[in-house]
């Protein structure tokens, strides 16, 4: 078992659902309370990355990070290195490519809401960052960690970006699917079977997880 | 005193209002569709018209005017609006739903703020409750003292007392016009209850579909009302009931 890869992709996993959220709960907010037709381009660029092919999402990402832009001198003028075959590139690349992962599931949340308690909140003097604070987020939670959810699989099992974007780095971009993809090139067939259980596994038992608290279940029922 | 010159369209519907309301209490008599929550809205700040053109003036103070792209977002307006359906914030309880506009007072201010308000509506004994176990009714007068709380100069009232029996409805309306009349608090009514009219002694804007059809005293604008309403008194007229009139 490939441990140093088992952490690697946990913690690219968790990087990315955490500066997901961050992302996504004020964009989701913009796109569902703010007006204006530029937000459907907005939703438009938001949802790109689920019909866009992860190789065509990683190679424009690889170049646009690399030595080639002015982007990415730029990027490596800040950090002294290139963010392409890094972890820092790979999450930057994982952030793009799930994007829409959480923004999706938060958007439909925050839709639900009544918008008579949006305007009620607005007479009380509350900001937009209030509102979605106080109101939308914790009413939406379960979208929220439905969002997390996916997220975090969809980062776990992430494949094209990764490996167009970060290469093969142990220790600095090799995750799960990368080894497992490695074991199959080697014919080492009963590794990649233990792999793929492993992947297998944590899917599972994360939606299990998400399936069995009180909340996802009683909104199932609702 | 409340100036206001508005017109908007949503689809067939046209509100074309034009009036200055200078008396403390005005209520808006109108049956469904005439237009009373259309205009409700707009004078708080809730819908923003990008056709048409609104201004709207409250004690001087320009509130909405289309011609200047002026709008100031419904927080910044010091106006309340009530409406119909309470919309209590479901994951707070009464006392958090009562103090969510009171968030930049200190906690002593705040709570004394928060014990006016549900003496005011008579709700003193509903604070620590989750408001899922609310009635209708209970749920009114904890919307009520929600938007009360902050204090408002401009209170609009969107027949907030739809859910309350005949007899405490009254009670609630005189308490509150008393209040609001101590405070100078201006206050628009809107209602298709021509007795909340009679009770206040207030000015009246008969509505019908989206225009001024009369506006004056209650004696005058709802002559036929009063007569339908006296008819019931009528030895041989069935007994009456609130919302049948």
């Amino acid at each position: 078992m490939d441990w140093q890869a088992l952490f690697l992709t946990l913690r690219l996993a968790g990087l990315t659902t955490a500066i997901l959220l961050v992302i996504a709960i004020p964009l989701s907010a913009l796109i569902v309370l703010g007006r204006g037709r530029w937000l459907a381009g907005l939703e438009a660029l938001a949802a790109l990355p689920l019909v866009l092919p992860p190789t065509v999402l990683g190679f424009f990402l690889l170049v646009l990070l690399g030595p080639r832009t002015a982007f990415g001198r730029g990027i490596i003028a800040l950090t002294g290195h290139p963010l392409a075959f890094s972890f820092s590139g790979l999450v930057v690349g994982s952030v793009i490519y799930s994007l829409p992962f959480a923004v999706q599931p938060i958007v439909a949340g925050f839709a639900a809401v009544d918008t008579r308690l949006v305007d009620a909140a607005r007479l009380l003097g509350a900001n937009s960052p209030r509102v979605v604070l106080t109101l939308l987020a914790p009413l939406a939670r379960r979208s929220v960690v439905a969002a997390a959810v996916l997220t975090f699989l969809h980062t776990v099992g992430e494949f094209g970006v990764v490996l167009m974007l970060g290469g093969d780095i142990p220790g600095a971009t090799r995750t799960l699917s990368i080894v497992l993809y490695d074991q199959v090139e080697s014919f080492d067939y009963a590794a990649a079977n233990r792999t793929a259980a492993l992947l297998l596994g944590l899917s599972l038992l994360a939606l299990v997880v998400f399936y069995s608290t009180t909340s996802a279940r009683s909104a199932r029922r609702a | 005193m409340l100036e206001f010159s508005l017109d908007a369209r949503r689809g067939s519907f046209h509100l074309q209002l034009d009036s200055t309301f200078a008396a403390p209490w005005t209520v808006i008599f109108g049956h469904s569709g005439a237009g009373k929550s259309t205009f409700l809205r707009l004078l708080a700040g809730l819908d923003r018209l990008h056709t048409g053109s609104a201004r709207v003036v409250h004690q001087g103070r320009v509130l909405t005017d289309t011609a200047s792209n002026l709008w100031l977002p419904p927080g910044r307006r010091q106006t309340a609006l009530v409406a119909q359906q309470p919309t209590l914030f479901p994951h707070l309880s009464v006392h958090s739903n009562v103090a969510y506009g009171l968030a930049h007072l200190d906690r002593e201010t705040r709570n004394q703020r928060m014990n006016e308000m549900l003496q005011l509506v008579g709700a003193m004994d509903l604070i620590n409750r989750p408001t899922s176990s609310l009635s209708g009714g209970e749920s009114q007068r904890i919307a009520l003292a929600r938007a009360l709380a902050p204090g408002p100069e401009l209170l609009l009232l969107d027949e907030p007392f739809s859910a309350l029996d005949g007899a405490s409805a009254d009670t609630l309306l005189a308490r509150l016009h008393g209040w609001a009349r101590a405070r100078g608090i201006q206050t628009i009514q809107a209602t298709h209850d021509a007795t909340d009219a009679f009770i206040t002694d207030a000015e009246v804007m008969l509505l019908h579909e989206g225009k001024i059809a009369a506006q004056g005293s209650a004696a005058d604008v709802l002559v036929a009302e009063r007569a339908r309403l006296l008819s019931w008194l009528e030895p041989d007229s069935p007994a009456p009931r609130r919302d049948n009139l």
